[in-house]
């Protein structure tokens, strides 16, 4: 009997004969080690027990469905990766450079504590490590991606925009800096990515502002973004995903300095078999951090919303202010919500908080709509569209929030139309 | 205009709780009835029921609103036909604008008769006009629908809605409820005004006061699912005299 083949080793043996994967090698054999070590989660994985990943395989399919590219007229600094690279012709690469470092493909020595730096780190005090195969396997395989510092003091002048594209499976990297008191907004969309791992530094005083447009996704996407907030920093990240067969969002935020902000809201609009899971983990290692989990899931059909948010506060971060609410509207009998708000705390002064609600649309609120003449679709997508706006207004800026929102009354004017 | 037949429902949930029990009633264009009755006697549930509100089923009857069958109708449709209710207890809807929320079921109505519908200047200066004869604020008017309204303000805000959607049938359930003498006067001035020769009102209340400033033409007293005794203005100045005991009494 031959031995059995793991088509994801074959897959990382294969890619490190290629040029991409030069750069990070080191970083990539133990990445990868990580991954085989454990393999695929199963449901018995605590963290992944709704969310069954078994089966995918690296040539897995990454279809677009018709939904329009959300942020196509945001004046950007493009980045348009077709297959898993770089398309230079369609992207901002030099004008970004101009204003910002824009590493190449060999790295930058800035990288050295961003790069390999927040995913590699163990998970202090947790109970247990949660398994992250996807960023593992992303770290060990991303063929392209944008490592960028912001220099301090500098506010960029317009949003980067990461977009997606082409029929290849492709794993996808952000590495980024944040210097010292320098502002960034960062977007993403598009189908083309199996994965995506982004690491992230806020340094003190900085600002990053990111949103993800995750409604081009027909089958498949798993991203990992870290996140290393600094003192008096902020860090907002808002995803809006829709109707993917399976998609797994896992952010983790280290609250590094005091009187840092980190902001995770979510809204998820799922019909048919969507599957869409949002796994949080903030660790609060410095005092008197804030930090906001606001998740809002729409379930149509027979979707499931999963929702695992956990806040983590050390011993010496007195004074946290930690605020977790996670929400579901379920538009069908057959929708389906999973949540599992987790605390773990060894300081004795803080605030934290998780609250989680599961229902149907309020009836009353319904009838007093029609009652004005206002048909039922209709009349569903306002008060969808209320219900989702708490998330949406944790996005800093209001012309990306107003996107968000046009993204939403699109999704429930299609349903309505179907 | 509105035409009820022996107009029998019960509970959707519990077919043995019986509400309405055989209710004849027919409001003509142009006159306001009042429906008067001890608690439990049916007048809110007959509101729902000719609104199509959920949760009752008609067993027995017909409503009809200018021949048509309305009990058939989704609540929507029989807004878009003429129907309007204003609530007891007005809807708080967190998130709505109350603006948009008045555009949107503005033009939902239109669109529904095949009219044309209204622009955003058009509808402002039209909702404008509206609102000031209330006393209804701009600030108001920006909230999120019904939203940290007073009880006196959400009932401004229902007359506002009647008077933007210039419905054909007006039911007004306990508008009264919670108002204090000022706030009564008014809302009777915004339902006053849009008495019409076309426009049928049907005024349910536990209490002759609000008759004083909406001069009813006919005054229905219901009791246990049906209306016992029909007559003028002077049946509602009896039963604030004597209570409804005696008048139960005689029609039993």
């Amino acid at each position: 009997m031959d031995a059995p083949t793991n088509p994801w080793r074959d897959a990382f043996e294969a890619f490190k004969a290629s040029d991409a994967a030069q750069m990070g090698a080191t970083a990539r054999d133990a990445a990868f080690a990580r991954f085989d070590a454990h393999g695929m989660p199963s449901k018995r994985d605590e963290y992944w027990k709704y969310t069954p990943v078994r089966d995918v395989t690296p040539d897995t399919p990454v279809p677009a469905n018709n939904a329009a590219d959300a942020f196509a007229d945001v004046d950007a600094y493009r980045f348009v990766f077709v297959d898993g690279h770089l398309d230079a012709a369609r992207s901002d690469r030099d004008a970004l450079a101009k204003v910002a470092d824009v590493a190449d493909e060999k790295g930058a020595p800035w990288m050295d504590g961003v790069f390999n730096a927040l995913q590699a780190q163990p998970i202090i005090g947790a109970q247990k490590q949660v398994e992250r195969p996807f960023a593992d396997l992303n770290l060990a395989l991303f063929s392209d991606g944008l490592a960028v510092r912001i220099p301090a003091g500098t506010a960029l002048d317009k949003p980067i925009h990461l977009r997606y594209e082409g029929n290849r499976p492709a794993h996808l990297r952000l590495e980024m800096l944040v210097e010292k008191g320098a502002s960034a907004t960062l977007l993403e969309s598009g189908a083309g990515a199996l994965t995506t791992g982004a690491e992230v530094v806020v340094e003190d005083g900085a600002t990053l502002n990111h949103l993800r447009a995750q409604t081009e996704v027909a089958d498949k996407q798993f991203t990992a973004l870290y996140a290393k907030i600094g003192a008096e920093a902020q860090f907002k990240t808002f995803t809006l995903a829709a109707d993917g067969a399976l998609i797994r969002n896992e952010t983790q935020i280290t609250m590094a300095g005091e009187n840092g902000n980190g902001h995770i809201a979510a809204g998820v609009m799922g019909r048919g078999k969507a599957l869409i899971d949002n796994t949080v983990y903030i660790s609060h290692e410095a005092a008197h951090c804030e930090s906001r989990q606001v998740v809002k899931n729409v379930m149509d059909d027979e979707s499931k919303a999963v929702f695992q948010g956990k806040i983590y506060v050390k011993k010496d971060a007195q004074k946290t202010d930690g605020y977790q609410i996670s929400q579901s509207v379920l538009l069908s009998e057959g929708a389906e919500f999973n949540a599992k708000p987790e605390l773990e705390i060894y300081a004795d002064d803080v605030m934290c908080s998780h609250g989680s609600t599961t229902g149907a649309l309020d009836e009353t609120a319904l009838f007093y709509l029609r009652s004005r003449g206002v048909p039922l679709k209709e009349a569903e997508a306002m008060l969808v569209a209320a219900f989702v706006d708490e998330a949406i207004l944790e996005i800093a800026d209001e012309g990306l929030q107003d996107i968000v929102r046009k993204a939403v009354d699109a999704w429930m004017a299609e349903r309505a139309a179907g | 205009m509105l035409k009820i037949e022996n107009l029998h429902c019960q509970l959707e949930d519990d077919a043995d709780t019986k509400i309405l029990k055989g209710v004849d009633l027919e409001v003509e264009a142009g006159k306001v009835h009042a429906i008067m009755g001890p608690n439990g006697s049916g007048k809110s549930t007959l509101s729902y029921v000719l609104s199509g509100r959920d949760g009752y089923e008609v067993t027995d009857g017909s409503a009809t609103l200018l021949g048509e069958d309305i009990l058939d109708m989704e609540p929507d449709e029989r807004a878009a036909a003429g129907l309007f209710l204003a609530f007891q207890y007005p809807v708080e809807i967190p998130g709505v604008g109350n603006m948009i929320f008045l555009r949107t079921a503005l033009n939902a109505q239109r669109k529904a008769r095949g009219e044309e519908e209204m622009g955003a200047p058009e509808f402002l200066k039209l909702v404008r006009a509206k609102a000031a004869e209330l006393d209804i604020s701009p600030d108001m008017m920006k909230r999120p629908v019904n939203v940290g309204f007073s009880g006196g303000e959400k009932k401004r805000n229902e007359i506002l809605q009647m008077s933007l959607l210039q419905p054909k049938l007006c039911i007004l359930d306990e508008t009264d409820s919670g108002l204090d003498v000022d706030a009564m006067k008014l809302v009777s001035k915004g339902v006053n005004a849009l008495r019409d020769e076309g426009r049928g009102f049907l005024v349910i209340t536990h209490y002759q006061r609000l008759l004083d400033h909406i001069k009813p033409d006919v005054v229905h007293i219901m009791a246990a699912g049906k209306i016992v005794q029909t007559g003028g203005p002077e049946l509602a100045l009896e039963v604030e005299k004597n209570g409804y005991a005696d008048i139960l009494g005689a029609a039993a």
